[in-house]
């Protein structure tokens, strides 16, 4: 018994202490802090109130008057778009591509875009949307419509900002489903075609079906990848123009390192990790079915 | 080949054509002299490749790439075997052995995995200043090291539930302590884990823009990532000059990438896929 605690120690402790100081403690801290006032006072909701309320965050007057509709909503608008389109094009190309020659090739100049850093991401978007070199701009030109750098203007930057996302995504989506699929027995397959069930009935009826598990892991990962979104922000718009790119993970950042104010920045850190630990709830559930 | 087999192949290139085009793109800006650009880098009435740009972005008088990348490196090495070492001695041993804290830690590691950087940022900044280490690339490699531990113990933990471990009961009949074991018969075993969660962490440091945002701010000591909001002008943007540079920046994981591409997937799939 006392062996087996030395081993315990010897394995675990080294990695976990390292853990316990650098994340656990922070994020604790970070927790108190947003309780604080400047002078370390304990407010209880104050800061809560004050930030939720802030036009950073919550921007309702921009829901008739355009962006920026603040920091918040522009994660939830990110999610209700980036998230339907990097799953539905990612299992139509991984479908799609199991049947093209060079598939494997396709697929590995899709996932570029997951390889490479997200700053030069965001640099890359700038670029798709540019005036000048944008293929974006010469694909509109075709049908006549006159160029201009849609991530510079407010009541298009969050939207460049996120069908660019979407470019830099899908690789993952392919491969995550391209895996999935092989898993799926073929025999299944073959009965359906026996029975004479069509294509598209094949692919509602099985493949969608037995891809369960992987489309709980591609939405959880992709859910957080939307909400700490940060490098493409930063380098492409700086969340702006006035704010009309705006993120959560930014305005945290704004408010800890340009105005200082590390009370705000800690409400905006909690409120973030909240939501990111809510997405996480599928994936730590996959624990209780491990205590064997 | 059937017609409806080639109008599917003829869909699949199209969409690698639509990703790869802004690839082409930086790549014709960077290299294409600023006049050849006006009509658009697709136009090749005229093509004078220069590397002009290349080296431009490489010894820029305020952001050189040359010395961003190397810092990057210096960065990344430590930071990537260091969590690399203590996770995969961790994912063993929550592997391994039954005890009270097992269940606890392997939540407290998905949490983690949840975590954005945002959340540790302003504490573990105080933390860095009070340990003279803010601006040094210790500091730096140590957050690494703390964040990194986390996906990589729950990814070889993964992996040590599902090889065999009737080697290891083989060496402990013959006298061999469980470190012994686990350097000489589990090690050997997980090196093609290791290599994807060495591909993953390797990339993702590199990639690292917030920690080094918030923890290095000497204009020498910049990393590369760092250096890309530097190169674009006040008033317009040097597009030659920033495609270099975002080349060169994405070169270093696309090359791990291609080199590592079987583990890079393993990895990416595996620590998704339970």
């Amino acid at each position: 018994m006392r062996t087996k605690a030395k081993y315990v120690a010897f394995f675990v402790v080294p990695a976990f202490a390292l853990v316990a100081i650098f994340v656990v403690y922070p994020v604790a801290r970070t927790v108190v802090l947003s309780f604080l006032d400047s002078d370390g006072k304990f407010v209880g909701l104050q800061n809560y109130i004050r930030v939720l309320l802030s036009r950073e965050i919550l921007n309702l007057e921009g829901l008739s008057r355009g962006f920026p509709l603040g920091a918040l909503v522009h994660n939830l608008l990110w999610i209700a778009i980036h998230l339907p389109l990097t799953l539905a094009l990612g299992l139509v190309l991984a479908v799609l591509l199991r049947n093209v020659r060079g598939g494997a090739v396709i697929k590995s100049i899709i996932f570029l875009g997951m390889v490479m850093p997200m700053i030069v991401g965001g640099v890359m978007i700038n670029f798709i949307f540019d005036r000048n070199l944008g293929i974006f701009n010469a694909f509109l030109k075709i049908f006549g419509i006159p160029a201009k750098s849609w991530t510079a203007y407010p009541d298009s930057a969050l939207l460049a900002l996120i069908f660019g996302s979407v470019w830099l995504w899908v690789g993952f989506s392919t491969v995550l489903y391209s895996a999935g699929l092989e898993t799926i027995p073929k025999d299944l397959y073959e009965a359906a075609q026996l029975d004479g069930a069509s294509a598209l009935k094949i692919f509602t009826k099985i493949t969608i079906p037995m891809l369960r598990p992987i489309t709980i892991v591609v939405v959880t990962m992709t859910l957080l990848w939307e909400l700490k979104v940060f490098d493409i922000v930063y380098v492409a718009t700086m969340g702006g123009p006035g704010g009309a790119s705006n993120v959560l993970a930014l305005q945290m950042y704004t408010y800890a390192f340009r105005a200082m104010d590390f009370n705000r920045s800690a409400v905006v850190a909690v409120l973030l990790t909240m939501s990111t630990l809510l997405v996480s709830l599928p994936l730590l559930r996959t624990l209780r079915d491990d205590r064997t | 080949m059937k017609p409806k087999a080639l109008l599917v192949s003829l869909l699949g290139w199209l969409v690698a054509l639509v990703w790869i085009l802004p690839f082409m793109g930086v790549l014709m800006t960077a290299i294409r002299p600023l006049d050849e650009l006006l009509n658009g880098w697709w136009n090749f009435a005229t093509f004078r490749p220069t590397i002009n740009n290349f080296a431009g972005a490489w010894n820029h008088p305020t952001a050189a790439l040359s010395k961003g990348m190397l810092n990057s490196l210096i960065v990344a090495v430590p930071a990537t075997l260091l969590p690399l070492f203590l996770a995969t001695m961790a994912g063993y041993g929550l592997s391994r052995y039954r005890f009270k804290l097992r269940t606890p830690l392997l939540a407290l590691v998905i949490i983690a995995l949840a975590l954005p950087q945002q959340t540790i940022a302003v504490p573990i900044f105080q933390m860095m200043n009070a340990l003279n280490l803010v601006d040094t690339y210790l500091g730096l490699i140590i957050v690494h090291t703390a964040w990194g531990i986390p996906w990589i113990a729950f990814f070889m933990r993964n992996f040590f539930t599902t090889i065999p471990k009737a080697m290891e009961e083989a060496a402990r009949i013959d006298g061999a302590s469980d470190i012994t074991i686990f350097f000489r018969v589990v090690l050997p075993l997980a090196m093609p884990a290791i290599g994807s969660a060495f591909a993953l962490q390797f990339t993702w440091v590199w990639s690292d823009f917030f920690l080094a945002l918030i923890l290095i701010y000497s204009p020498d000591k910049l990393l590369a990532t760092q250096r890309i909001p530097l190169m674009r002008g006040v008033y317009h943007v040097d597009w030659g000059l920033l495609s270099s540079a975002a080349i060169l920046v994405m070169i270093v994981p696309i090359v791990v990438y291609l080199v590592l591409q079987r583990y890079y997937i393993r990895g990416m799939v595996g620590w998704s896929l339970k």
